[in-house]
């Protein structure tokens, strides 16, 4: 019923919820954003923005199916390029998501419940972004489907050892877990939306989605359960994936892929991103639909300390991987690690290297990190570090690997720009329809984090 | 519909258009097109010969890209004439090759004998042809001059015969005339020729070493007897011819035997690349090299050149000297060996450092040592040579003279200068242009372009409608030598009976059918002209018996010259030549291509694509110099350059080659085409622009400077430095050897098979293997285009190469080592290495790549979905994508083409060597059905099949007795990047060299 | 017999009313008897004795089910059905059979957690009489109901109601069917 909600604006607080809220206020800041006639101008911009690149990804893919592979840089000996770099960027980016969801879930955060919400859509539309690279970089995009197994008249079936078909498992489980997740988590509010809606057209739908679910205590006790069971299925899972992801370049033998610990170096990079990328998002969000009451600079600050804690990590891996380059002995190892820092790739490496390691240290300071908008700009500069860093790792060392004769260096076409630019868009759109549609911070999560959610068991009768 | 009819047709379409299509290219080709297509006449040919049409590849950011489609370009539009006519067999009795001598099977169908002839020389092939359609060139073993080996121009001929580019239709002043028509024009044109002698008549021929139409060319001096026979030959041995005449006094042939050669003095010669029989000396000199089970002796190679070659690579002591110092140095050599009096020392201390030690050592060889003088060195070298070539008595044991091949050996400059003359004073009505281009590639300074128009009828018979034709009246199209009957003479006078593999294409005439027509008897079919030559000749019984054995052989018995002994005229050898002076300019070189020669292949996209021997460059000429010179003009690779000899001036791109001598510039010829069709035209730049007829080859005076712009190169390799951490290329010194057999093995790691973690997999039967010898190969690059010929393998053109998307399954990598001055040059062909452990195929996740049985690497197009994932994991980068629809599979022509054993690979799939494996089933189905073994060597793959020195060895490495095993069992064997452990099957031979040990004193 | 109401439901301000509503049901002898509320509240689960759930024990069973069934697939495929040598490894490659056989034992379990909701709860359910009651719209906000069922044995319309009262609600009001 919008004409009578209360909504009362909330300084930001260093609480992980400000005080004054009731069930009532909550549920209706929260779900107004979805429930209310008038769109804000800014959402209106980015969807457009969105739109806009949106359209572009889409005549890229056509030309792309037209024409072939052929218009991107791609070329001996450096294959894959800008291609598997954004596939691997936009995966890294889906992990915050699981993250905060079952990982802080676990480990009792119950600071999470505000953010998860949207971590976790961002995370959908991460792996959807992330999904269409392997199918569009592939020669011949319309037999994807032989990368599954299935009962064929070929008589022949996927290569169990080849780490792509390890992919292929890993994301899609990855992709479908995320989002039974995300559907569990939404049903309660669901179902507020459903009897808070005033139009018939969004009862109904609001309401088929909702199942029926009406906050029976029996429901409840299942509910919690599954929750509980879902997060410590996800958890392993989106460990799991970044690893099979980094399978893809260590399996292989080229120098400056084939290297042991890729797995954790490319997972704390993983988050790393993805946090970035939840600060990236949450900073805009909350000061333009006012929630800095719910999504408190407590929230920041702890996100903020995350990124650094994995840059860090991310920091001592480049390290070990120029030292293991060296001590190996291995000239092949060598000659790709000097390459990458004096080869025709230099800039992008020490670039990375800035953006990645050296920029990240001012998050060690307090001032900085109770700056929204510092936060948003060291968010950034970490988003395009860690692109700079998948994209070394793939091209700089296929450039130049073991028979110089081979030796070539790659260079984007316009087509590849199209191709990133328009993932992005496909992101913002997606993005924006979930904040115009959906609930995105999970209301019934916060009703808990009110003092009067708590059953004080001295009234007694 | 007849064929004329539709050649009508054509003409229509043709005409429509106008000059529109003619040399529009890339985009502006596609207009063209467009307006092509919209013409009513096309759209009904469409509909009558050619239902699809071919559209929807891709263009790419860079216009030149469009001409990478230029064979389906010309599918879609001009290839329609003719089509039905394709698969027809001649009508006269054509003789296939039955007996299949021991060692040889190249392939499956039917294999004709003919010869392919460059510059008028023959060089004998076979010709597999299916059902009709020749499809792969292979050398003839009874030739002497080919051995069984082939070059690249032969094996490209096919793709030239197919050519939709070529000239189909007789034209008069761009309109479609009918042969009839011509006839008519012509027999008046003589007519009036008759009442004055034939004064006004004049034939323009290249080297003619055909005896047959030699005979015709006399038949009509003597018709018209004040006619006369010019001869131009681009790139022909005008100096070999001038040298001969200045030692002997009169003109002789020379050829060599390097089989009987301890050691060989080459002076700027690159006689293992080109010229008639380098196929043969070649396989000559390797043969001296090969070093296998104890035999250890080598011959020794030393060679003074201004660029390097071929071989120049293969040199055990290579001396870069500018072209103009070569005769200081065979001077110099010609006195350390008491032919000549010459000065003892000089200016230039290098020569005569070297003149010593080399003069020793031939000394130590009489009579079983060679002088080698270049072909483009001028006659005071050649004399110098045949000089000392008799002073060691090398005559008779590694040197032989015939009479001249050639119909009529005269001086070329001096005949084509005449008929400037002659063009200039007005005094030629009638003048018949047979083959070259001399429009084109004359010298500069006679201007042919615009003088032959003084003459009152042109007609030009070529195999495209080129420069040349633009200024004749007359263009008749002529047939391709897979379409006719004929003969040639080889460099030793061998003669080769031409036959055809199928009916003229294009309505054509032969040479031999248009010459005939000045004749009495002017309408004979060449097959009749050709037999009845030889019928005559043939003097006795038998011939019928004798032409069967000839045609069938591609050798006609008894045929070569027989043997001369010149004496030398020591009054003519003088050693005291001056050493020409740069003065602050530069040494000019010129020398043919070494893919499109003088341009006539220009309209060829695997010559074009092929990569240059030693610079890997594709598509293009370039302005070769040192890294000194370039460092002095402020330039580097790729700026351009303003170059002008004697007032003549020429913009080119800079090539930096190191090894390349200071001061001396060289240009490639035959590029810079005008009118060369869609694949040729434009590309590079046009040397003879500064070529003039008193510096055919070489000449100070050329003087350069930076000018702005610069140039886009297409390189299938751009770094060529050897580190020594990597161990690519393996090689020792003979003597190294010798003291230690396992010195190879040593520097070489290679882990033990026994080092593994799970058990490895057996090869029961049969597994192949191959061995490539380093010490061999020269680098010549003919593998690449017969494994291209023989496996459908697609051009790409220059945007793409520059892309790095080059398809050739087979690439020859060549390497630097030492000072960048003067380099050892490695070549090292680099064919799919078929690993047991293929990094290529655990990581394919839908098994397009696999294990055979037989040890082979398979590859499964169709099952191919496009990660190449297998690219990246492969060590050797052997594998190449289709980023586009590279293949064709529109041109009707171009179907003819294709190898019929070989899938022809779609957009979007990954493929790559596979030792040939249709020849090798070919070869199991056939031993199966004898219920035997695959013999040794009965399996050849394309590249081995074609190799002049015989550096490829395939066969089955179970077995301990094939020659590969052998080879893969000597000390010199080692694997590529064998610390990987991913067990190649493909091998190579380590390279040795055997220098001077005097040198090192 | 059918009762002609589902049941009647009392309205309450707080979780801590509505505990005690519960616990007081409860003790009077309801057995029947189902609490709303916008959010999870743990002591309900004691108060109204609701028993461990089965799910975590059907999860088990598909994740174990999942495992088998992907590494037996890729075994079936490498070894027996499309037996071939790749990159010279062994047909049975274990090692690489791990990743995808962890991969489906989680796919499968999740699959079976949401599954097994959405049964053990009894969802979807479009319909449920307690919607008929126009104030239970504010269960999914701010208010928490108890509602005891007509199927109980000791329901009596107008007791019932009497009694609920007594638990000092916001309101009491009849569930329709």
């Amino acid at each position: 019923m919008p004409e009578n909600q209360e909504v009362i604006e909330q300084p930001p607080s260093r609480e992980i919820i400000a005080p004054g809220y009731t069930f009532g206020t909550v549920t209706d800041q929260i779900s107004a954003v979805v429930l209310t006639k008038k769109t804000p101008i800014f959402w209106m911009a980015c969807f457009s923005v969105g739109f806009g690149l949106l359209l572009l990804f889409l005549l890229a893919v056509a030309t792309l199916l037209v024409k072939g592979i052929g218009i991107w840089g791609n070329r001996a000996p450096v294959m894959w390029a800008w291609d598997i770099t954004n596939f691997v960027w936009w995966i890294g980016i889906g992990h915050a998501g699981t993250l905060i969801s079952a990982i802080l879930l676990l480990l009792n955060q119950s600071w999470r419940n505000s953010i998860n919400r949207f971590a976790e859509a961002m995370t959908l539309f991460a792996v959807a972004c992330a999904g269409m690279y392997p199918v569009l970089h592939l020669g011949r995009p319309w037999v994807l489907y032989w990368l599954f197994p299935y009962p064929n008249s070929m008589a022949i079936q996927p290569n169990f050892r080849s780490p792509l078909i390890w992919d292929v498992f890993a994301v899609s489980t990855y992709a479908t877990v995320s989002l039974l997740f995300w559907f569990v988590g939404l049903l309660p509010d669901l179902g507020t939306l459903r009897d808070r809606t005033s139009s018939r057209f969004a009862r109904f739908a609001y309401g088929i989605l909702a199942m029926g679910w009406r906050g029976s205590a029996r429901h409840w006790s299942v509910y919690e359960t599954a929750t509980l069971l879902l997060a410590g299925l996800a958890t392993p899972l989106v460990l799991s994936v970044h690893t099979v992801v980094s399978f893809d370049f260590t399996i292989a033998i080229v120098p400056g892929w084939h290297s042991t610990f890729f797995p954790p170096y490319f997972v704390a990079g993983a988050i790393y991103s993805g946090f970035a990328m939840v600060l990236a998002l949450a900073i805009p969000l909350r000061s333009v639909y006012g929630l800095q009451g719910l999504i408190t600079d407590k929230h920041l600050d702890n996100s903020a300390k995350i990124m650094l804690a994995t840059g860090l990590i991310v920091g001592y891996s480049y390290m070990l991987e120029a030292f293991t380059a060296w001590y190996s002995g291995d000239v092949f190892e060598a000659a790709a690690m000097w390459n990458r820092m004096t080869g025709p790739y230099a800039f992008a490496y020490w670039s990375l290297v800035t953006c990645n390691i050296v920029a990240p240290q001012v998050l060690w300071f307090k001032r900085v990190r109770s700056k929204p908008v510092l936060l948003f700009l060291a968010s950034l500069v970490v988003l395009l570090g860690m692109w700079l860093e998948r994209f070394v790792i793939i091209v700089s060392s296929l450039a130049q690997d073991f028979l110089p004769s081979s030796w070539g260096n790659f260079h984007a076409t316009r087509w590849d720009w199209a191709t990133y630019l328009g993932t992005i868009g496909l992101f913002l759109f997606l993005f924006f329809l979930f904040i115009r549609l959906l609930p995105m911070i999970s209301i019934f999560e916060v009703r808990t984090l009110l003092p009067q959610a708590k059953v004080d068991e001295e009234v007694r009768s | 519909m007849s064929d004329s009819q539709k050649d009508l047709d054509l003409a229509a379409v043709r005409g429509a258009l106008g000059a529109r299509l003619d040399g529009a290219r890339g985009r502006e080709y596609w207009r063209s097109l467009d307006e092509l297509a919209a013409t009513p006449e096309f759209r009904e040919m469409i509909e009558r010969e050619f239902p699809r049409q071919a559209i929807g590849w891709s263009e790419d950011e860079d216009p030149v890209e469009g001409r990478r489609n230029f064979l389906k370009l010309m599918g879609a539009s001009l290839a329609l004439a003719g089509l039905s006519a394709c698969t027809r067999q001649p009508n006269e009795q054509i003789a296939p090759y039955i007996r299949q001598p021991e060692e040889l099977i190249p392939g499956r169908p039917l294999f004709f004998a003919t010869a392919a002839t460059l510059s008028g020389v023959a060089s004998g092939v076979l010709v597999e042809s299916h059902e009709g359609r020749p499809t792969k060139i292979e050398g003839n073993p009874e030739h002497p001059a080919t051995l069984g080996a082939c070059d690249a121009f032969s094996q490209a001929s096919v793709l030239q015969l197919y050519d939709p580019d070529r000239s189909q239709a007789l034209t008069l002043n761009g309109e479609i005339e009918s042969w009839g028509a011509f006839f008519g024009a012509l027999r008046e044109a003589l007519a009036l020729q008759k009442t004055k002698n034939g004064a006004g008549l004049r034939i323009l021929t290249g080297t003619i070493t055909s005896p047959t139409m030699a005979s015709q060319l006399a038949a009509v001096q003597k018709l018209f007897p004040a006619s006369k026979w010019h001869q131009w030959e681009p790139a022909g041995a005008h100096q070999e011819r001038a040298g001969a005449r200045l030692a002997f006094g009169q003109t002789f042939n020379t050829y060599y035997n390097l089989a009987n050669a301890n050691v060989v003095v080459s002076l700027d010669s690159d006689f293992l690349a080109s010229g008639p029989a380098s196929l043969r000396y070649a396989r000559q000199f390797a043969a001296r090299r090969r070093v296998s089970g104890g035999q250890t002796e080598m011959n020794r190679l030393y060679v003074a050149e201004p660029t390097p070659t071929p071989t120049g690579s293969k040199a055990d002591h290579r001396l870069p000297l500018r072209s103009g110092q070569i005769e200081l140095f065979a001077g110099a050599l010609a006195t350390a060996l008491g032919v000549a009096q010459g000065p003892k020392s000089g200016a230039n201390a290098d020569i005569y450092k070297w003149v010593g030690p080399i003069a020793s050592d031939l000394k130590k060889n009489k009579g079983a040592c060679l002088v080698i003088a270049g072909e483009y060195q001028p006659p005071a070298v050649h004399a110098l040579a045949h000089a000392m070539n008799a002073a060691l008595d090398n005559v008779g044991k590694t040197v032989f003279y015939t009479d001249p091949i050639e119909a009529n050996p005269v001086d070329q400059i001096a005949s084509l200068q005449d008929l400037v003359k002659d063009l200039d004073a007005g005094a030629v009505d009638l003048l018949l242009i047979v083959g070259g281009n001399p429009a084109f590639d004359s010298p500069v300074e006679l201007g042919m372009r615009d003088r032959l128009k003084k003459a009152k009828l042109r007609v030009r018979l070529g195999l495209y409608d080129d420069e040349t034709s633009e200024v004749c009246q007359w263009q008749l199209p002529e047939t391709h030598y897979l379409e006719t009957w004929g003969d040639a003479r080889a460099f030793d006078g061998t003669v080769t009976i031409q036959q055809p593999l199928i009916q003229p294409l294009y309505n054509g005439r032969s040479p031999l059918e248009v010459l005939q027509m000045l004749t009495e008897a002017p309408d004979a079919r060449a097959y009749d002209i050709v037999r009845n030559y030889w019928a005559a000749q043939y003097a006795g019984a038998g011939f019928e018996a004798w032409w069967r054995r000839a045609v069938h052989d591609g050798v006609a018995a008894g045929t070569a010259l027989a043997l001369r002994t010149p004496s030398i005229q020591g009054a003519n050898i003088r050693a005291n030549a001056e050493e020409p002076r740069l003065g602050g300019t530069f040494e000019a070189i010129f020398r043919p291509d070494p893919t499109i020669y003088d341009g006539r292949f220009a309209n060829n996209g695997w010559l074009q694509e092929l990569p240059k021997p030693i610079t890997k460059l594709t598509w293009d000429n370039a302005a070769i110099m040192s890294l000194g010179d370039a460092f002095r003009l402020g330039v580097k690779t790729a700026d351009m350059v303003e170059l002008t000899y004697q007032g003549w001036k020429l913009r080119a791109p800079v090539w930096v080659q190191p090894g390349q001598i200071d001061g001396a510039i060289t240009l490639h010829l035959g590029y810079g085409r005008t009118r060369a069709g869609r694949v040729g035209t434009g590309f590079g730049f046009n040397p003879y622009g500064l070529r003039t007829s008193n510096a055919l080859w070489s000449s100070v005076g050329l003087e350069a400077r930076k000018t702005t712009g610069s140039y886009l190169f297409a390189t299938t390799q751009n770094e060529h430095m050897l580190d020594s951490e990597r161990h690519i290329i393996h090689s020792a010194g003979i003597e190294e050897f010798r003291k230690n057999p396992e010195v190879i093995q040593e520097s070489a790691e290679s882990p033990p098979r026994s080092l593994t973690l799970f058990p490895e997999w057996k090869y029961p039967g049969y597994a192949w293997g191959m061995a490539i010898d380093l010490n061999s190969c020269t680098g010549c690059g003919a593998c690449v285009v017969a494994c291209q010929a023989e496996n459908n393998i697609a051009v790409v053109g220059k945007d793409q190469v520059r892309r790095g998307r080059a398809m050739h399954w087979l690439r020859v990598d060549s390497y630097y080592k030492g000072e960048p001055t003067k380099p050892e040059i490695y070549n090292q062909p680099v064919p799919c290495m078929q690993c047991e452990n293929a990094p290529c195929e655990l990581v394919c996740p839908v098994q397009a790549t696999a294990h055979s049985s037989e040890g082979l690497n398979d590859m499964v197009y169709n099952r191919c979905v496009g990660t190449r994932y297998c690219s990246n994991n492969c060590p050797y980068k052997v594998r190449r994508f289709n980023f586009y629809l590279y293949s064709d599979f529109e041109t009707p022509s171009l179907k003819l083409l294709h190898n019929p054993d070989v899938t022809v690979r779609s957009r979007g799939v990954m493929e790559k060597c596979t030792y040939c494996v249709q020849r090798i089933n070919a070869a199991k189905i056939d031993a199966e059905k004898q219920s035997r073994q695959v013999r040794d060597g009965e399996i050849q793959t394309a590249c081995q099949a074609t190799c002049p020195t015989e550096a490829i060895i395939f066969g089955n490495v179970n077995d301990p007795n094939s020659r590969v095993s052998k080879m893969k069992a000597g000390p010199l064997n080692y694997s590529l990047l064998a610390e990987l452990n991913t067990r190649p099957r493909t091998t190579y031979l380590a390279q040795l060299r055997n220098p001077n040990p005097e040198f090192e004193a | 017999m059918i009762k002609p109401i589902y049941g009647v439901m009392a309205e309450f301000d707080s979780p801590t009313a509505l505990v005690n509503a519960a616990r007081a049901a409860r003790e009077k002898g309801y057995r029947k008897l189902d609490a709303y509320s916008p959010f999870p509240i743990e002591e309900l689960t004691d108060v109204l004795h609701l028993h461990k759930n089965k799910l975590p024990l059907i999860v088990l069973i598909a994740g174990i089910i999942g495992g088998l069934t992907g590494f037996f697939l890729q075994y079936y495929v490498t070894v027996i059905y499309f037996p071939i040598n790749v990159a010279g490894r062994p047909l049975n490659s274990w090692p690489s059979y791990i990743v995808i056989t962890f991969e489906l034992t989680i796919l499968f379990a999740a699959l079976s957690t949401v599954l097994g909701l959405l049964a053990l709860c009894g969802l979807p359910m479009p319909y449920h009489p307690v919607f008929n009651v126009p104030r239970f719209a504010l269960a999914s906000r701010s208010r928490f109901f108890l509602c005891i069922e007509s199927r109980d044995p000791l329901y009596d319309h107008d007791e019932t109601c009497e009694f609920l009262e007594t638990l000092e609600p916001r309101e009491v009001s009849e569930v329709a069917h």
